[in-house]
């Protein structure tokens, strides 16, 4: 049972290929991280994954726990249980953030079946309340006026609200500082199960600190090129991506 | 239409003649045409009226009172059928009045006398406001003495019932210094499918230092249109808020006028419109900076569906000697067709120094990433479409400031989402 990419390529609507055979199993239990350069892939991996039409994808598999998940749309995979934290949440105005993750979960029942708002109230301000987030945010519209560590708390809030199979986090831990990090990390943590497989795409190391991984890939110029343990992270912390000259090829 | 002023004999002398100056008046002004300017983009074929008639007799009441529900807490409640008057209860303050309009004819006359219809209607319906002025037998006369505050709104039902029906709602609203007030009024239709017409017309005048709120709800059915005027004057350090939701009618019109008459008044002009199918809503404002220190936000809000169109044309004008103006207008429009059309023209006139205006009018589609944030957790499309244009519309609602009245217009946004989900309008 895994989230399964195989050899997969994508390109941008224009024909510019950005991922060039991407190759990748996270099996249920195991967080796994990219790393990488700006511009080596890691954010369009994620966005291909959960579905965004501005990539076209040519070749290659994804599959979850077995099932192809191309046919699916965006939140068909979503329910099937993708989750994509955003690197750059939308602000939806108007809408509530209580009623956004209300529509979400209610997304998920079968037609004509309510969800029941006593109890999703109480388990979301339990999840609120772990991640730190004062209850003013439920009425307040979604992401609108956040800072940049609110709109992370909050996809992590979505997260554990829709308990996906599949987390991938795109940069969560960009524009967060050190104690969002650490709550941020926390909510991931918590959420941490035999039955739930993460990824998290992140630029820095620190991330890593506070949410161990069980392997750690290196992507450039569309492709994983090194795979290791979670001292892998160290090594790129102290040599940088500099290795990654010789095995690029011209 | 062929509907001349019928003398009431209970009503002043005054009023009387005033209807028929009206009334000449109203065969004087010719129809609007196309190439008017206050009439640009305008469908003027909806300007033909022919075939309207008042209601013959009374109409059943029972059903419509039954339905005649809104919010929970209100200080008075009307409800007029075809300007009729079917059902009256109130619980104000001393020194209100608050009465049917032709009981406050005759009853307070002198005080009618001096508020009504004192402004000249500029936006373009001049005509039409002469033939309601001429035609109206009823509507509400509110007022509120200095220093009394109404705890709750009033509420008023307008019904439209009856085949090729005409109705001429009329209501006039006066607040003493530091008097506080609320009025809601709904319009709606008896029946889904009979065609009627309802030329509306409220007048707000607002004395120095008090606080004058005014909620229009449009929900007629969709073969019916709609002419409503609006004027609002407002004295010293009086603050305005009028506020129009449109989700009825096949053809509205809304004219509304803020005139800052005293200096430090303010005016909060709020529109809330969703068109669908074949749907036309036409809106023209103008905020009319008289005194120094002043202040008017106009935020209008328009989504629109299918073939629908939406005209926006609005003013701010700011005479001479009124400095330290604050005004600022601003129309939206949701674009949730290709087929739709969405008309802006805002418009300044600054003869003042030291003034803060600003005006600014956007289209736009719902972008594809915000959409596919949504779908991102599962919300289907077309639910995710819903949810944001909902959340655009709903969003100007929060400046009421008053929870159950943000969700008595919030039922009506909601019903006109659901229609518009089943393929209605």
């Amino acid at each position: 049972m895994s989230l399964h990419i195989q050899d997969l390529h994508a390109t941008l609507e224009d024909g510019t290929e950005i991922l060039k055979g991407v190759s990748l199993d996270i099996p249920k239990g195991e967080v796994h991280a990219i790393m990488g350069p700006n511009g080596s892939g890691k954010s369009t991996l994620s966005k291909v994954i959960a579905g965004h039409e501005g990539y076209l994808v040519t070749s290659g598999s994804v599959t979850l726990d077995g099932q192809d998940i191309f046919p699916m749309s965006i939140d068909q995979r979503s329910r099937a249980g993708i989750f994509l934290a955003f690197q750059y949440p939308s602000e939806v105005p108007g809408v509530s953030n209580a009623n956004f993750i209300r529509a979400a979960l209610q997304a998920r029942l079968p037609q004509g079946e309510e969800l029941d708002a006593v109890a999703y109230y109480h388990r979301l301000y339990a999840k609120m309340d772990l991640l730190e987030i004062d209850r003013k945010f439920t009425a307040r519209s979604v992401n609108e006026g956040f800072s940049g560590g609110e709109k992370k708390r909050n996809e992590i809030l979505q997260l554990m609200m829709l308990e996906p199979l599949y987390s991938i986090l795109d940069e969560t831990d960009s524009g967060l500082d050190i104690d969002a990090l650490k709550i941020v990390a926390k909510g991931v943590n918590a959420m941490r199960s035999p039955d739930r497989g993460f990824l998290l795409i992140t630029h820095y190391q620190r991330l890593l600190d506070y949410i161990t991984p069980d392997y750690i890939h290196v992507m450039a110029e569309g492709r994983i090129v090194r795979s290791g343990g979670p001292e892998l992270a160290h090594e790129l912390e102290k040599n940088g991506y500099e290795f990654l000259k010789d095995l690029t090829p011209a | 239409m062929t509907t001349s002023p019928s003398a009431t004999a209970a009503f002043p002398a005054w009023f009387t003649t005033r209807q028929q100056a009206a009334w000449g008046r109203y065969l004087a002004i010719p129809t609007p045409k196309r190439g008017d300017e206050s009439w640009r983009f305008s469908n003027i074929k909806q300007l033909d009226f022919t075939g309207f008639t008042r209601g013959s007799g009374a109409p059943s009441a029972t059903g419509l009172l039954a339905r005649s529900t809104g919010l929970e807490a209100t200080s008075a409640k009307f409800v007029f059928i075809n300007e009729i008057l079917a059902h009256a209860e109130s619980e104000l303050p001393a020194g209100v009045i608050c009465l049917p309009l032709a009981e406050a004819l005759v009853s307070h006359s002198e005080l009618v006398e001096a508020h009504f219809m004192q402004q000249e209607t500029r936006l373009g319906s001049a005509k039409f406001a002469a033939l309601h002025e001429a035609s109206l037998t009823n509507g509400m006369f509110i007022h509120v003495p200095n220093d009394v505050e109404i705890p709750h709104p009033i509420e008023i039902h307008h019904w439209l019932a009856g085949d090729n029906t005409v109705i001429f709602p009329h209501t006039l609203v006066v607040t003493g210094t530091h008097a506080k007030v609320r009025v809601v009024e709904m319009f709606r239709s008896a029946d889904e499918l009979q065609p009627g017409l309802a030329i509306a017309f409220n007048d707000l005048a607002a004395g120095p230092g008090s606080k004058l709120d005014y909620v229009a709800i449009q929900a007629f059915n969709e073969v019916s249109r709609v002419i409503q005027i609006n004027e609002t004057a407002a004295a010293r350090d009086a603050s305005t808020t009028g506020f129009i939701l449109n989700t009825g009618a096949a053809w509205a019109r809304n004219e509304s006028l803020s005139r800052l008459e005293g200096a430090g008044s303010r005016s909060d002009m709020l529109a809330v419109s969703i068109a669908a199918a074949a749907q036309e809503y036409d809106q023209r404002t103008f905020q009319h900076h008289v005194s120094p220190g002043a202040f008017s936000d106009l935020l209008y809000k328009n989504s629109l569906y299918d073939f629908s169109t939406t005209i926006f044309s609005g003013l701010i004008s700011v005479d001479e000697g009124a400095h330290h103006t604050d005004a600022y207008q601003t129309c939206r429009n949701l674009l949730m067709s290709d087929t739709c059309e969405a008309n802006s023209m805002p418009g300044l006139e600054i003869n003042a120094d030291q003034v803060k205006c600003s005006h600014g009018s956007t289209s736009s589609q719902i972008s594809e990433e915000e959409i596919f944030y949504l779908r991102a957790r599962g919300i289907d499309p077309a639910a995710a479409r819903q949810l944001i244009a909902r959340g655009f519309s709903i969003e100007v609602l929060a400046r009421l400031g008053d929870a159950a009245l943000e969700a008595l217009v919030i039922g009506f946004i909601d019903a006109k989402f659901a229609s518009i989900a089943n393929g209605g309008s």
